[in-house]
């Protein structure tokens, strides 16, 4: 549910994604789990503290020229649990859903401990059960709470 | 038990213990008992060494009636060309019936499971788990104590201690209370403290032993690693903190049972050994009907 209000905000776009309902104050870090930063010369625009029915203030980012993999789904959904993914074609949102918070996500994070085996070169992708506040490695069980982003296989 | 792999003690049902240690008694009556188990082969896969762990292990299948095959230190394998850990297993697999995993780092054994189809015993993987310790913990204090009704020390270097972790886990399924004695620096890791808490274990920590020894029925004690500080004045001042000595043991608490998984270095002094409530070499020794248990029922 696009506000008039944050249509003043924030421009439409014509073709790409609109991350609605982000938890306020988390739009940047959404657009880090995305890999996006402008280098690849796409046009990004994001609301920051944007009044929400639902939330009070929420954040916005709206992508051009980008579709989400649900891989990228999953991990938003780790960080902004209340988001919408909107995916527009030629102005139009042909697409909209919510995310839903994964059971685990795999081959996205990287383990934070050094001696953990997903660390060492074996053939194995990393996997990370989602808890109600963070995400276990199901090899060392390790759990990580904050700054999940900052885990991101790159 | 259900289980093909033994892995973490996190897998162990409170029916799954009793069957492993109901059956560890047999043996422990009887160690020539054990039969039906003529021409098992374990391969011994131990990354790191561990004397004490693999001979019990061998002992135990020997006992059974069967052998073992042993990868032998890591610097001769093909391990030291640069072989995956996954690799090796599948090739140890096509050799045995069983296989028995000590590697340095955490989640080798979570991993190693799923690239094998012979039953996997984690005999220690880095900081991580030590289950089948574990079950001879468990083993041990139900002979001396009992595992219901029962207040528990446990006390060292809780950080890194892997034996502590399944330890800690394994007792959630009984009616215990824990007691988590360490330096601040060594507290139990976040995730098992976070496993504890789901499970609703009562738990509590500390940091000196003396306020909490009269309560206990047990106190398990593991030894505080040197490598763990960078400063060795720093592990002189933590380690002198967790000595316990006979006297100790007399003015507070007569009744107290004493484990601790071995080796030792000074942090039970020689003179707690003569008195009643020593228990850990009778620990060690229970290692192999333990494991004679886990083998016999999962080959
Ligand atoms: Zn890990």
């Amino acid at each position: 549910m696009t506000q008039p209000d944050t249509e003043l905000r924030v421009s439409k776009i014509e073709n790409g994604t609109v991350i609605d309902h982000v938890t306020a104050g988390e739009a940047l870090r959404v657009l880090a789990i995305l890999g996006i930063d402008g280098t690849e010369g796409e046009t990004v625009s994001v609301g920051i503290n944007v009044p929400s029915d639902r939330l009070g203030r929420k954040d916005v980012v709206k992508v051009e020229g980008m579709e989400l993999s649900q891989d990228e789904v999953d991990v938003l959904s780790l960080i902004a649990p209340d988001a919408t993914i909107n995916i527009i074609r030629e102005y139009e949102v042909i697409e909209k859903s919510r995310v839903d918070r994964p059971e685990s996500v795999v081959g996205v994070l990287t383990c934070p401990n050094t001696n953990c085996i997903t660390n060492a070169g074996e053939p194995v992708n990393t996997h990370f059960d989602v808890l109600d506040t963070g995400v276990q490695c199901r090899y060392c069980e390790t759990i990580i709470r904050e700054n999940i982003t900052d885990h991101i296989e790159t | 038990m259900r289980h093909e792999h033994v892995i973490s003690a996190k897998q162990f049902s409170r029916a799954d213990i009793e069957a492993v240690l109901d059956r560890a008694a047999d043996f422990a009556a009887d160690p020539q008992a054990a039969s039906g188990h003529e021409g098992a082969l374990l391969a011994l896969a131990f990354f790191e060494p561990s004397t004490r762990t693999k001979m019990s292990f061998e002992t135990a299948i020997k006992r059974l009636g069967g052998d073992t095959i042993d990868m032998g230190p890591v610097e001769f394998s093909s391990v030291s060309k640069g072989e995956t850990l996954a690799d090796t297993l599948r090739v140890l697999e096509g050799y045995a019936d069983g296989i028995v995993l000590r590697h340095p780092m955490e989640g080798a054994a979570t991993m190693a499971s799923e690239f094998i189809d012979v039953p996997l015993f984690n005999a220690g993987d880095g900081a991580g788990q030590h289950p089948t310790q574990t079950l001879l913990d468990l083993f041990t204090i139900r002979e001396e104590v009992g595992l219901d009704d029962l207040t528990i020390g446990i006390m060292g270097d809780l950080k890194y201690g892997r034996t502590v972790h399944s330890l800690a886990q394994a007792l959630t399924n009984f009616d215990t209370r824990q007691h988590f004695i360490s330096p601040d620096s060594l507290r139990l890791p976040r995730s098992v403290r976070y496993d504890l808490h789901e499970q609703g274990a009562q738990v509590r920590e500390h940091e000196g032993y003396e306020e909490i020894l009269s309560e206990l029925d047990v106190l398990y004690v593991t030894r505080i690693q040197r490598e763990r500080f960078p400063d060795e004045d720093e592990y002189h001042a933590v380690a002198g903190k967790y000595r316990l000595d006979a006297e100790t043991i007399r003015e507070y608490n007569e009744d107290l049972t004493v484990l601790h998984p071995l080796p030792r270095v000074d942090e039970i002094a020689a003179d707690v050994d003569d008195l009643p409530g020593a228990t850990y070499f009778e620990q060690a020794h229970n290692g192999v009907p333990v494991r004679m248990a886990l083998l016999d029922m999962l080959l």
